[in-house]
């Protein structure tokens, strides 16, 4: 409906409606509102180097944001991300002291398929809650990592270069420091934000999470599209743990364990609702900049652990709860 | 009465009441004054507000402008829970009852007393209800009448009923008309949205008519208001075109060697017993039955959502056996459910869920050709003629826009076979009349519908053939001429048809009841 047809409405109203129509709008001055504090606190910190690093540390956060992006728009949750990220990136650092490269990537990737695939049979054909079900195949990853690592302690454990080159190296392009993990994470974007709009499968996750009974009806089989989502969404967290691994260079058994809740909350700031069927990955990926932008801010404010974390956890309740009011305002 | 309460301060009296969904004015101009003592009419077509200005009475949404006025004093009313402390109570269109819970705890819930509940429940017509049967188990129809005898129970001044008779068998629908006059007589309001005009002759006093969001007019209701009534409702488009009779080619047709459906002893759990009829290409078959005959079981079999337990489907000649509802679509044979929240995602686009089924196969996962996609949803928006204004979000449709979306898909995917179940309830007589035309138009290009519907008028108008199911069998099968209101109610009611005996059901309310009432 065109806007003319309506009498003119007071500024705040139309501000307001101008943000629920393009919820990134409101995302994007937060992160610009959070970098100028940045700045004004540290004058000087915001630099190229600053937004280089800024954007290598953002990026394995964005993918397994991307990972619960897809599994809340069914109405799921993918708490496995972590483990998987973690076994990759720890089968990969020790396989490859011995290996060749490409038999320890694939060494690497197959703890992430069988999980996503145990998670998708699990939640799509069994019916398990996806918060169960992925919290507990990511603790039996937990404990299968465990018993591998008794296994490999002789042989030790090496990055190989090429992940570190793409974790942490930059490409210095018309004068900018381009980190080269974007090289993977701009393709790996644009085919998620593509599979989620303009494809078959990114339709039913929607579709799956508004009403499930809706896409029985309508002849599509659940556990397919589930099965296929969490098998999705774990090979995107191995990957992930791949670069992670380059960005760190130190294997742990609990490696990418701190980013899972990070990555909920990235997608739930980004817009998509927990609820299923509504939310996007641009959103996510605005959010994970956010996230990791608040916490170089909470760092640089010197504050005991305790405290950051609370004053963490206090301003992702509010941002989210003051961009769902923004957003839902129609 | 209509006379004295000219004298009488209104109970309710809302004024200027507007409200926007985004660009969308849902309402923006409409009044409704209730008097003691009177059952007031709320009407209006699809989308003219009637829901949302009882939404707004009853507290569940707030209104962007208006002044409402409860007993003469201004109530803003922020919640459902204030709107029943101000006396008003809705029983809206879908079942209020928590699906979980057994009705007693439901009732808990609310602080309504069990013992009023339990005798407005035998007041209307249900005998052997079981206060600790979870709702989820309970019948659509039952429920809704739950809900009434819910709202009765806390003796409210205002009673908001909407559609309250839309998906009732007519034994009950009687029984609910009884007890919402009576409650007028007591001195309480009712207000009654509906589209059944010989309900609203037998039971209200004065009706408000809504359109395109105003009040466009107060009325008494005396007889043959009803013509002024349809005037006000669709201003100056007068509508009254009837579904032109099926002409001889087109029946012609219809007479192919083999049926496109062949349902043999069908039986589904206790539900359903030996079931056998043809569906035949170009022929729209009407099912009639009392609610919770065994008809939803018989639909949701043909479409693949449950398995029978015995009997035998077949489809072009072949035995079809359904273990998913993607067998029946693949088989051509697509379902349109009775309740709209069950097939619409209701947060995406009318263009999605209209492209849905497109996309169930695995082997359509990927890009999709977005012009062919839009080419076809248009040209199934054209057809129905869904009003697009609102299409980002299925669920800010009005309710008989909703309705087309979800028979738009099958046109889109151009299925042979359409099971439409009860696609008429609660919208409004020009969408009705949109989908009378459509049927028939399928049926002329050769399509087979199966056609179940809970308002018996609408038989002739769509039916070639009619299926008479009582007690989960099938007792007749006759043809359209012969199917009559009265010939179709006493079918409905299991008695052989050519026997003399007067049923009465619409005649005279207060005459015995048949004694064989579900």
């Amino acid at each position: 409906m065109s806007t003319s047809a309506i009498t003119p409405v007071p500024f705040g109203r139309r501000i307001k409606r101008f943000m629920a129509d393009r919820p990134l709008v409101p995302l994007i001055i937060l992160l610009v509102i959070l970098v100028v504090i940045l700045q004004i606190l540290r004058p000087g910190i915001v630099n190229e180097r600053w937004i280089a690093n800024t954007i290598k540390f953002a990026i394995p956060l964005a993918i397994l944001a991307g990972c619960q992006t897809m599994t809340m728009l069914t109405g799921g949750i993918d708490l496995s991300v972590g483990t998987v990220a973690t076994m990759s990136a720890f089968i990969m650092a020790t396989q490859i002291v011995n290996q060749d490269p490409a038999i320890a990537f694939l060494l690497a990737m197959m703890p992430a398929v069988l999980i996503g695939l145990v998670n998708g049979i699990g939640v799509g054909v069994f019916r398990v809650h996806p918060l169960i079900m992925t919290l507990g195949t990511s603790l039996i990853g937990t404990g299968c990592l465990q018993v591998y690592q008794r296994t490999v302690i002789a042989s030790g454990a090496k990055i190989p270069d090429f992940l570190a080159w793409l974790g942490t190296g930059v490409t210095p392009i018309v004068g900018f420091a381009f980190p080269n993990a974007l090289l993977l994470f701009v393709p790996l974007a644009a085919l998620i934000v593509f599979t989620l709009a303009r494809t078959g499968f990114g339709r039913l996750l929607y579709a799956v999470g508004d009403n499930e009974r809706a896409t029985r009806l309508s002849g599509v089989q659940y556990w397919q599209v589930i099965t296929a989502l969490y098998v999705t969404s774990s090979v995107l967290a191995g990957i992930t743990g791949l670069l992670y691994i380059g960005l760190i260079k130190a294997p742990s058994l609990s490696l990418a364990e701190p980013l899972v809740l990070p990555s909920v909350a990235a997608a739930v700031i980004g817009g998509t609702s927990i609820f299923g069927g509504r939310g996007g990955y641009t959103g996510t990926i605005i959010g994970a900049l956010i996230l990791t932008v608040l916490t170089t801010l909470l760092t640089i404010l010197q504050m005991p652990e305790g405290a950051r974390r609370i004053l963490f956890g206090l301003i992702v309740l509010f941002v989210t709860a003051a961009y769902l009011r923004i957003v839902e305002e129609r | 009465m209509t006379t004295s309460a000219q004298q009488q301060s209104p109970l309710l009296d809302a004024t200027g009441v507007a409200k926007n969904y985004g660009a969308v004015a849902a309402l923006r101009n409409a009044s409704l004054s209730v008097l003691p003592g009177e059952v007031h009419a709320l009407m209006g077509a699809n989308g003219a507000g009637k829901s949302t200005l009882v939404k707004i009475l009853t507290g569940a949404i707030q209104a962007n402008a208006g002044r409402i006025l409860i007993r003469g004093e201004a109530r803003d009313i922020r919640s459902p829970a204030a709107g029943r402390r101000a006396g008003l109570l809705p029983v809206y269109q879908e079942p209020s009852l928590i699906p979980d819970l057994d009705v007693l705890s439901n009732l808990r819930l609310t602080g309504t007393p069990v013992e009023p509940f339990r005798a407005w429940v035998r007041e209307l017509g249900i005998a052997d209800l079981d206060l600790r049967d979870t709702a989820r188990d309970i019948p659509l129809a039952v429920l809704r009448v739950l809900d009434l005898a819910r709202a009765l129970a806390v003796e409210p001044d205002v009673l908001l009923l909407d559609e309250m008779t839309a998906a009732l068998p007519a034994n009950l629908a009687e029984k609910v008309l009884e007890v919402v006059r009576r409650q007028g007589d007591a001195g309480r309001a009712v207000i009654f949205i509906s589209h059944r005009f010989v309900e609203i002759s037998a039971l209200c006093d004065r009706a408000t008519v809504l359109r395109d969001g105003e009040t466009v007019g107060v009325v008494d209701i005396v007889p043959g208001v009803e013509e002024k009534i349809v005037e006000l409702m669709l201003g100056t488009r007068i509508v009254k075109t009837h579904v032109a009779a099926r002409s001889a080619a087109e029946k012609a047709v219809s007479a192919p060697a083999r049926p496109r459906i062949a349902v043999k002893d069908l039986r589904v759990g206790t539900k359903l017993n030996d079931v056998s009829f043809d569906l035949r290409d170009g022929e729209v078959a009407g099912v009639v039955a009392l609610e919770g005959q065994g008809q939803d079981e018989l639909f949701a079999a043909l479409a693949g959502s449950i398995r029978p337990s015995g009997g035998t489907i077949e489809v072009d000649g072949n035995q079809a056996k359904f273990a998913h509802p993607i067998d029946a679509i693949r088989a051509g044979i697509a379902y349109v459910p009775g309740d709209r929240s069950e097939a619409l995602a209701m947060q995406r686009s009318v263009r999605e869920n209209i492209a849905l089924p497109f996309s169930a196969a695995l082997r359509n996962w990927g890009p999709i050709n977005m012009r062919k996609e839009r080419d076809t949803v248009l040209g199934a928006i054209k057809r129905l003629q869904i009003d697009t204004r609102a299409q980002g979000e299925v669920q800010r449709l009005s309710g008989g826009n909703q309705q087309k979306v979800t028979i738009a898909r099958w046109i889109a995917a151009d299925a042979r076979t359409i099971l439409c179940f009860d696609p008429t309830r609660g919208i409004d007589v020009g969408t009705k009349q949109e989908i009378y035309k459509l049927l028939r138009e399928l049926a002329g290009h050769g399509k087979s519908v199966l056609f179940y519907t809970s308002e018996l008028e609408e038989v002739q108008r769509v039916c070639d053939r009619v299926i008479v199911i009582f007690g989960g069998r099938l007792v007749d099968i006759f043809p359209v001429e012969e199917a009559d209101e009265p010939a179709l109610m006493r079918a409905a009611y299991g008695l052989p048809r050519g026997a003399k005996a007067d049923v009465g059901i619409l005649a005279a309310p207060n005459a015995s009841e048949p004694g064989a009432t579900p």
